[in-house]
């Protein structure tokens, strides 16, 4: 199952080889991971999705990150009200011939237009991995020459739907 | 951050110096080392080298103790058999480089056994790092994996906080090593305090819980009181904690039998009637059986491993699980866990006597218990034709010393049979490479142990090949004149692997015998040590009663039967209810 997990730590050199090497030597694989400042310039905060076998294993990646000097909170927030957002940039062929069409294509997604050329177009665009993956897909015809995506960064919204139960015994 | 010179207080903070040379301005060393002091630090073990060498000429002007090891691998064991028998933090300091990833396997072994130790390695200068300079080594990142926290030094005035955080992680909540790398100019540079430098430890990361939770004492206290076979698996949190009475008392009132794993041996007397010996791959047929029929099982501070679990598919079929344990990853890792208490093992087990819950009714389980004891007990073929049976020389080792020896050993047969038959009387008399299974762990070990307690009769038992991994450490007992005494258990191979190649690989002996073996005796001499050769039953029984009475160091070449194996075993992948090597009287 996939979890998005955050991780709040303490802004120090080698944190990020920590928790990466720590989910390494547990088998864990991560499927993305974004790391940086928050509010306090002392903390920064990860965002990663990995995909765990079941709770157990689950419980155990939680309570083996709660375990490092330098984690300060471990949240596995993927059954909250949470917002998602990921950062896509991508170079799309686009002749002038259809170039009306791909804008018309890019619009409802609000994605912007940050770098064109005679031929090919570059757009930026955020939001859900989902609608990211749909704005590829709906481009790919075109030819794709240049894809980055930054991996989801994410935090709980103040409301909560529902009150989840939670899994570890440490929260 | 504000940085203030304070030469003027950093003076007076070198008043205990026994030279009369007062330096000026204190160097990053010697703050090193006068840090090390207000730890009350009273021996360190290591080895010098380039990067380590203002360290070396701190401690110079400003000693403490410091055991020079002949390499680095045996001052880190040493360090771990101090800190093991006295229960303080293990002290080592290596250079960069070889120096450095020497120590690795040391770090490894106590991360495993969780052992508290502070590992100083030198690193190249800061100017340097990166560039693969002379002696260079990248060992925050060798030893990530294997340390409960790391650190560089970057700023010289962060030493003494550095220092403080190491000694406090690693001594607390569940101990384990620290490594702290110095890079050669931070040794050097002009220490420049912090103002807010203070020995408070403020790791808001860090927060061991120690109490525990009231709500699971008292579901742990009924579940006892309506268990009918409960059992209790002490592991070395016991021995961490200095829980042995509490942990004596909690059985005897609520009569419940105990199990230890290997590490935890000398949590409760060997002779208790309440104890069933060791359980797990080499444990007794009694306490393996105990725990595939009893329907609680109450683990104190072991982490349930795979060589005491067997197959987890089969382990305790019947058993509801309340699990000890002060670190909380532990718990739930490896067996699912009913009843979870996250607690130092000392404050849990005096918890759970506060609460007075009655009784189950034990008493039937306990007699079944008694008769599968008498009938299958551990057992050996002992004959003068067959020559001397390791077993005969502990149970020897045993009868001398009363159990009151402290026993270290390496990894393999020796130390099966060493966990079966000697039966310790006390805890911290046992230090023993668990989790790692580190050959030439035990000598060093006990070299550390004997300089934690002096007046001990420490013995090491040790296998003829794990000796000569770490045998140039016969050096320190010359020098020191340390009265270890050293009982090779030699059969001419390494025999835990012949053992498995008889039995898993139909006899096929690769690369697990060695014939050809140093003449021990006169190796014990060179080094000026008096050494024995012992052959059969009756020269062991006179010679190793002389040898252990003996105030000097010794070392006794015990050649026993090469094709003795370790019984009873389970196999790897069975569960503790399929032993093999179980014999009824």
């Amino acid at each position: 199952m996939k979890r998005i997990i955050t991780v709040t730590v303490l802004n120090q050199s080698g944190v990020l080889n920590r928790v990466t090497g720590l989910l390494m030597k547990r088998q864990f694989n991560i499927e993305s991971i974004t790391v940086g400042h928050t509010e306090q310039p002392q903390i920064s905060k990860m965002t990663f999705v990995v995909n765990v076998e079941d709770e157990q294993k689950l419980e155990q990646l939680l309570k083996q990150l709660q375990k490092q000097v330098d984690v300060l909170k471990v949240n596995d927030i993927s059954e909250k009200s949470i917002v998602v957002r990921e950062l896509a940039l991508v170079k799309v062929v686009s002749p002038p011939a259809v170039r009306a069409e791909i804008n018309s294509i890019v619009e409802p997604f609000r994605a912007a237009t940050i770098d064109t050329g005679k031929n090919v177009v570059t757009f930026q665009v955020t939001g859900h991995p989902e609608k990211i993956d749909a704005f590829i897909d709906l481009l790919k015809p075109y030819g794709i020459k240049e894809l980055t995506r930054t991996g989801v960064t994410a935090f709980v919204r103040e409301t909560q739907k529902v009150q989840t139960t939670q899994l570890s015994i440490l929260q | 951050m504000m940085m203030k010179v304070t030469v003027e207080e950093t003076v007076d903070m070198y008043e205990e110096s026994e030279t009369a040379e007062v330096p000026k301005q204190l160097n990053g060393a010697d703050v090193f080392i006068k840090t090390l002091k207000q730890h009350q630090v009273e021996v360190v073990f290591g080895y010098p080298g380039g990067a380590v060498l203002p360290i070396y000429d701190a401690l110079h002007k400003n000693p403490i103790r410091h055991i020079l090891a002949r390499h680095e691998q045996g001052a880190i064991h040493a360090a771990e058999g101090y800190a093991r028998v006295s229960g303080k933090v293990g002290v080592v300091i290596a250079t960069s480089g070889p120096g450095a990833t020497n120590v690795v396997t040391g770090i490894a072994d106590a991360m495993m056994d969780s052992i508290p130790l502070v590992v100083f390695t030198g690193q190249v200068a800061t100017t340097v790092i990166g560039t693969d300079a002379f002696q260079e080594a990248d060992i925050i990142g060798i030893t990530q994996p294997i340390t409960k926290h790391n650190y560089q030094v970057k700023d010289v005035a962060d030493f003494p906080r550095i220092i403080n955080e190491a000694f406090h992680i690693a001594s607390t909540g569940r101990p384990g090593p620290v490594v702290v790398d110095i890079p050669k100019n931070m040794a050097t540079s002009i220490f420049v305090t912090n103002e807010d430098n203070t020995n408070e430890v403020n790791l808001p990361g860090y927060q061991p819980t120690t109490t525990p939770n009231f709500l699971q004492i008292q579901k742990a206290a009924i579940a006892i009181s309506k268990a009918n076979q409960p059992l209790i698996l002490a592991g070395a949190g016991v021995l961490f904690a200095k829980a042995s009475d509490q942990l004596a008392e909690f059985a005897e009132k609520y009569q419940i039998p105990i199990t230890n794993t290997l590490l935890g041996l000398g949590g409760i007397e060997g002779n208790h009637p309440l104890f069933l010996g060791m359980a797990g791959m080499h444990g007794t047929y009694t306490a393996n059986m105990a725990i595939q029929t009893c329907d609680l099982l109450i683990n104190v501070g072991a982490r349930f491993d795979d060589r005491l679990t067997g197959n987890l598919a089969y382990f305790a079929p019947n058993a509801k699980v309340i699990h000890i344990d002060i670190d909380p990853a532990e718990i739930g890792k490896n067996v699912h866990t009913e009843i979870p208490i996250v607690a130092d093992a000392k404050e849990a087990l005096t918890a759970l006597l506060e609460q007075n819950a009655p009784n189950g009714n034990t008493a039937a389980w306990l007699e079944s218990l008694h008769v599968n004891q008498a009938q299958y007990p551990l057992f050996y073929e002992a004959s003068a034709e067959r020559g001397l049976l390791p077993q005969q020389v502990l149970e020897l080792v045993h009868e001398y010393t009363n159990g009151d020896a402290v026993v270290t050993t390496d990894v393999g047969q020796h130390q099966m049979w060493t966990a079966q038959y000697y039966k310790f009387r006390s805890p911290h008399n046992w230090v023993t490479s668990g989790g790692l299974g580190t050959m030439g762990f035990g000598f060093p070990a006990a070299i550390g142990a004997q300089i934690a307690k002096p007046d001990a009769k420490v013995v090491s038992i040790v296998g003829d090949a794990g000796f000569q991994m770490t045998l140039q450490e016969l050096s320190l007992l010359q020098e020191m004149r340390i009265p270890v005494k050293v009982i090779i258990l030699n059969n001419q191979a390494l025999g835990m692997v012949r053992q498995w190649q008889e039995t898993f690989h139909e006899e096929r002996y690769s690369q697990s015998l060695m014939p050809i073996q140093p003449d021990f005796v006169k190796l014990a001499e060179a080094y000026d040590i008096k050494g024995y050769k012992i052959e059969t039953y009756e020269e062991a029984k006179v010679q190793l009663k002389e040898a252990l009475a003996s105030d000097e160091p010794v070392l006794i070449d015990c050649r026993v039967v090469q094709k003795e194996s370790v019984f009873p075993m389970v196999a790897p992948g069975k569960g503790l209810h399929e032993m093999i090597g179980v014999k009824a009287e």
